[in-house]
């Protein structure tokens, strides 16, 4: 990206203004020098190995400059701060789990995306509720929803069940936009073959058309999946029990227990991921016959 | 690419409301009345209570027009939403901390102000990453695997801790709107940026154009389409950032900030009035987006 004189020197610039500084500026550009060079290598490893470099040499800078400038944990914990916080408050951290993700975004998600996909099915006999709902719909689907949390709140009381309520809202209209034009993505030429063979509509509906709208169904899925969590995470911030990711990162916040807030924020990146992750593979063993699966 | 859309294209979709104004209206008309009987269900239990204490029965068609008109009622109906809305941004002088065009306004320009340089640094570094083999495959994989996790948490924390720092005012707000809409911007570029085909940039070649004109004629005028598709993405995320990362300072200005001390004190006409001017603002920003993008495209022959 920048030549290597051009990097040499600004590690001496930086040398010259304040040795960490310019230790820092050398660690970058060499692991930056070190990526490029692996970069230019064939092979499957290159793929995994590069993002890991570079994320490493992040945290490794991270740490690096907390420790050389003693930058206070109220402000940035390092990351072996954050990572003693984790070990040391595993059953904390559990429960929020369980509270916010498994209680709240779960069980909100499933009722979610369940009536959405119902929803889709059912406004699809008739062109009249769909030219009706689904810009309404997309309407809604732009709109900052989270704002419905006090509400929700208000309404189902601080426990887990208004922040359901909050992620049943959010990935409603995502999904249902996405179902709807998943059923119409069958061609004319294969209903017609349906209408051939005299099936019923609940027989072509199980045997193609669900089908063919299981990809557009997982892309709404999958936006769905950090919907719920944000949902979840946020409505908390409106009021909740005093357990839960969203209550913690509050309440933390008012004592400046930074490291814990980011040891929730790593607990709230992995399941984000693994959620996503966990919804992309069953898209895998679904929709094994779609062009983007194959390989 | 597995087929699908964001859910944001018809927003501003003219021709298509204009076709399907019927159903629109009708669909609106039954939510509304749904509303309405709704508000009746979930605010009777008050007004039953206040005439046991008086010691007085309502009948159903006394009922009826006081669930509609209760001070704080658990769900307002849609005419005193209608009202508080009204009354928030024309009813007083709009410097004064009741109106809701001062607090839309101090949300929108934190949110203008992050979505601004969060798209611009986007842009950038998809430039980059469309460059640069190193930075393709050191940056790509964390850019996409930030969409799957909840970055919006950590909005608090920022504006907590730039507070201690002594950052205060519209500068914390407009950094977390920034972030939430880099990272649609910075996929959604990298793709547009990439998504001339082999035979396009083997012409530019054969015309020996060399790299910053092949990127100027041909990869920046195909990437249109899709940087208008995540610049909606972007500024609605900016939005809700925003208005995130308004709660945590304690109910001072903005619509976050009306949300929040609405929930404190039981206005849920305020809670309502606030949702809605959010609305608003967020509809506006995407279909000012589309309308530019419905320009642009066409000034440059690529309009659907």
């Amino acid at each position: 990206m920048i030549g290597l004189g051009v990097q040499a020197v600004l590690v001496a610039a930086g040398f010259a203004l304040d040795w960490r500084l310019g230790l820092l500026l050398a660690l970058w550009f060499g692991a930056w020098t070190l990526n490029a060079g692996l970069a230019e290598g064939r092979g499957p490893w290159v793929r995994r190995l590069v993002p890991a470099v570079f994320g490493i040499t992040l945290l490794v800078l991270w740490q690096m400059a907390v420790r050389l400038f003693e930058i206070s944990p109220v402000i940035l914990p390092a990351p072996s701060d954050i990572w003693a916080q984790i070990i040391g408050s595993l059953p904390t951290l559990g429960a929020d789990f369980v509270q916010t993700f498994v209680k709240g975004a779960l069980s909100g998600y499933l009722i979610g995306c369940g009536a959405a996909v119902g929803v889709a099915i059912l406004i699809d006999r008739s062109p009249f509720l769909q030219r009706g709902l689904l810009p309404v719909g997309n309407f809604v689907a732009a709109l900052p929803i989270v704002g419905i949390a006090p509400i929700m709140v208000m309404w189902f009381g601080f426990d887990w069940h208004s922040k359901a309520a909050v992620v049943v809202v959010m990935v409603f209209f995502p999904v249902l936009v996405n179902m709807v034009a998943g059923l119409k993505a069958t061609d004319s030429m294969q209903r017609d073959l349906m209408a051939t063979y005299s099936a019923s509509y609940g027989q072509a509906l199980v045997k193609l058309r669900l089908p063919a709208a299981m990809p557009f169904l997982f892309n709404g899925l999958k936006i769905a999946t950090t919907l719920a969590l944000i949902g979840a995470i946020v409505a908390e911030f409106f009021g909740s029990p005093i357990v839960g990711m969203g209550f913690r990162i509050t309440a933390e916040i008012g004592r400046l227990g930074l490291p814990m807030i980011w040891a929730e924020i790593a607990v709230a990146a992995l399941a984000g991921s693994a959620f996503y992750g966990l919804v992309a593979l069953i898209e895998k063993r679904v929709t094994f016959w779609h062009p983007s699966q194959r390989r | 690419m597995v087929p699908g859309r964001t859910g944001l294209g018809s927003v501003d979709g003219g021709a298509v409301v204009m076709r399907s104004i019927v159903p629109i209206l009708t669909v609106v008309a039954v939510i509304l009345g749904l509303w309405y009987l709704a508000a009746v269900r979930l605010n009777a239990t008050w007004v039953y209570d206040q005439a046991a204490r008086d010691g007085v029965t309502v009948s159903f068609a006394e009922l009826v027009p006081m669930t509609w008109s209760q001070e704080r009622p658990v769900l307002p109906a849609p005419h005193q939403v209608a009202k508080g809305l009204y009354d928030g941004l024309f009813g007083q002088k709009i410097t004064s901390k009741r109106s809701l065009v001062y607090h839309g306004w101090v949300t929108l320009s934190a949110t203008l102000l992050g979505f601004g340089f969060g798209s611009v640094a986007g842009i950038l570094l998809a430039v980059g990453i469309v460059y640069n083999r190193a930075m393709d495959m050191s940056v790509m994989p964390w850019a996409i695997a930030s969409q799957t996790i909840p970055i919006l948490a950590i909005a608090p924390m920022i504006i907590v801790v730039l507070n201690s720092m002594g950052v205060t005012g519209i500068v914390p707000k407009a950094i977390i709107s920034a972030y939430l809409s880099f990272f649609p911007v910075v996929v959604g570029m990298v793709k547009g940026l990439r998504s001339p085909d082999a035979m396009q940039l083997d012409q530019l070649r054969t015309w020996n154009a060399g790299g910053f004109d092949s990127f100027a004629k041909l990869r920046l005028p195909s990437s249109m389409p899709y940087l208008f598709a995540s610049l909606k993405v972007g500024v609605a995320a900016s939005l809700v950032g925003t208005i995130v990362g308004e709660l945590p300072t304690g109910a001072v200005a903005g619509l976050g900030s009306r949300l929040l001390s609405g929930s404190y004190y039981g206005q849920t006409v305020q809670i309502w009035a606030a949702l809605f001017a959010a609305a608003f603002v967020a509809a506006g920003l995407v279909a000012i987006i589309g309308a530019v993008e419905r320009v642009v495209l066409k000034r440059m022959g690529m309009a659907r």
